[in-house]
């Protein structure tokens, strides 16, 4: 037997990541446990879409205010000063051409298919993933995960599957959200300080946006929320079980958060434009 | 006598670490069964390979007669609702009150109305002294009260095999006695088996019937009996220290 094979197993959720989290081991091993994570919540997915009363609803709309609605002001505020910072710098450039009314396609593109998801991303990971790294590291140390599961409650179905689920439906809405108050941000530049007509930026808004580029922003966004949720939630169950664990779990998790939302939009980018749009 | 609990040649550890190797017990119905031992002995890794948290390197724990090894993940959940099992601290849901804690598993596992389950609520609260604690949060009771509120859940789907992991742990000597009686009691009203691990002298005396003694050095049981019988009798002189007063201060 080997000594992978000879390792005490835990049961149930995703089996052992527990244990390799408090042991650093291969590449090979860690990736195995993420794979089963993921194969796990699959599967649990799978199950709750065919039987919707065992979900946890309550729970569900409980994190669609902590993360949706309690996210708004901080959210329109920083798209806010993104579209202004980048009115305000693109206005420099587009004067120097005469070509004052391209600050529109500018900020309405970049806001809708790039930094839109991509700040509300960022925010909703300090926010959202790192409280849900903290709150299961929290359980974990307190006995709480092993509780649920020696009651023959899934954990992950408890745990995860409610932030999940909550995620893919606020995520891109606060995304939608942002991308109004990023072009609004625009919008003050461009006829505060450029003196363009509310009524030109407001056509030409509507003209160069199109659903593509809508599209995009959300399917970008839809994938944000499923790397935070489950960075976060993963990263809490690994959590060790001393005083430093909780702290250690949540700053790993903000992260590899981080990390794996920029590569998976430089690969959607470059996805994009292989698919020519 | 009927085995609730049986545990062939199991082998047990951490990577490459083995706690415990090739140990065999039982326990028997309406027994309350003690696991003792020193710090670090493996009797905690033990509890939670007894309750299927965990599956051993070899060897088989069979509950009710059905493995909790060798079994489907969906099987072991099955086996898992027909115990419960009591935490150090409580183990209670933080985000929920005391009775959301408790009709947490009847809402999972049963078809009870919310009328049923208040009614049980009330009748759990009420066996662990806690009555009119149900609308409280975790953080508003006490170290002793959150045990009682967590055997209380344990005890939600009439489970006839508990385990406590230290009960008496952290806890006043009074409070202690308290815990201690109404585990006693479980077992005397309802038949309940009983498996508590600790390292309490006056609850190993006052409550257990039978104990096994986990001993770091040989990896396994040093001694199998009852405590009295093991601290006047046993040939293992370290086991009779253990369990005479004099030990106490070996243990954690
Ligand atoms: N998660 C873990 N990973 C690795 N080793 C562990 C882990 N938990 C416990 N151990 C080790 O296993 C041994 C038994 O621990 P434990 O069962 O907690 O002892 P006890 O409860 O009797 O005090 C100790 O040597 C401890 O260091
Ligand atoms: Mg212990």
């Amino acid at each position: 037997m080997s000594d992978l094979e000879k390792t005490s197993t835990r049961t149930g959720l995703g089996k052992s990541i527990e244990e390799f989290g408090d042991v650093s081991r291969s590449f090979y091993t860690d990736l195995r446990v993420v794979l089963m994570f993921i194969g796990d919540i699959t599967r649990i997915s799978g199950h709750l879409i065919r039987h919707p009363q065992k979900m946890r609803w309550n729970d569900v709309f409980y994190y669609m205010n902590l993360c949706g609605s309690q996210a708004l002001p901080i959210v329109a505020m920083i798209c806010l000063l993104m579209g202004l910072i980048m009115g305000f710098q693109g206005a420099v450039l587009l004067r120097t051409y005469g070509a004052e009314l391209y600050i529109v396609d500018l900020v309405g593109f970049t806001i809708l298919k790039e930094m839109g998801p991509l700040m509300v991303a960022m925010i909703s990971t300090g926010r959202a993933g790192s409280a849900f790294a903290a709150e299961i590291g929290t359980m974990k140390i307190n006995e709480e995960i092993s509780a649920l599961a020696t009651m023959g409650i899934e954990p992950s179905r408890m745990l995860v599957i409610p932030k999940l689920l909550a995620m893919i439906v606020v995520i891109p809405l606060l995304t939608v959200f942002g991308a109004v108050c990023g072009i609004l941000g625009g919008f003050l530049v461009g006829s505060g300080l450029m003196g363009i007509p509310a009524a030109a930026y407001y056509n030409r808004t509507v003209q160069v946006l199109t659903l593509s580029a809508f599209n995009i922003g959300i399917i970008k966004s839809l994938v944000f929320a499923v790397i935070i949720s489950l960075v976060g939630c993963f990263r809490g169950f690994q959590a060790s079980a001393d005083a430093q664990g909780v702290g250690r779990a949540t700053t790993s998790s903000v992260v590899v958060s981080i990390f794996l939302i920029v590569v998976a939009d430089a690969l959607m980018a470059v996805l994009c434009y292989v698919l020519g749009y | 006598m009927e085995k609730v609990i049986k545990v062939q040649d199991l082998t047990i550890g951490y990577g490459t670490l083995t706690v415990l190797d090739k140990v065999n017990f039982h326990v028997e119905k309406s027994e309350i069964f003690g696991i003792l031992g020193g710090s670090g002995c493996g009797k905690s890794t033990l509890l939670k390979h007894l309750t299927g948290l965990y599956l051993p390197f070899e060897g088989d724990v069979q509950i009710f007669g059905q493995s909790i090894i060798n079994c489907e993940d969906d099987e072991r959940r099955t086996l898992m609702r027909k115990f419960g099992v009591t935490y150090q601290g409580g183990a209670l849901f933080g985000s929920m009150t005391v009775a959301e804690n408790i009709a947490l598993p009847l809402q999972e596992f049963t078809d009870k109305s919310a009328e049923e389950i208040k009614q049980i609520i009330k009748e759990k609260l009420a066996m662990v002294d806690l009555e009119g604690c149900g609308p409280m949060m975790p953080s508003e009771l006490s170290g002793g009260m959150r045990k009682r509120a967590g055997l209380a859940r344990a005890m939600a789907l009439n489970p006839s095999l508990l385990f406590f992991d230290e009960p008496s742990a952290g806890l006043d000597p009074i409070t202690s006695a308290e815990l201690d009686r109404l585990i006693k009691r479980l077992r005397d009203d309802l038949g309940t088996t009983i498996v508590i691990v600790t390292h309490e002298l006056d609850s190993v005396f006052s409550v257990t019937d039978r104990v096994i003694m986990l001993d770091k050095n040989i990896k396994g049981i040093a001694a199998d009996g009852s405590a009295q019988n093991l601290r006047d009798r046993s040939e293992n002189s370290w086991v009779r220290e253990f369990l005479s007063r004099a030990g106490m201060k070996f243990t954690n």
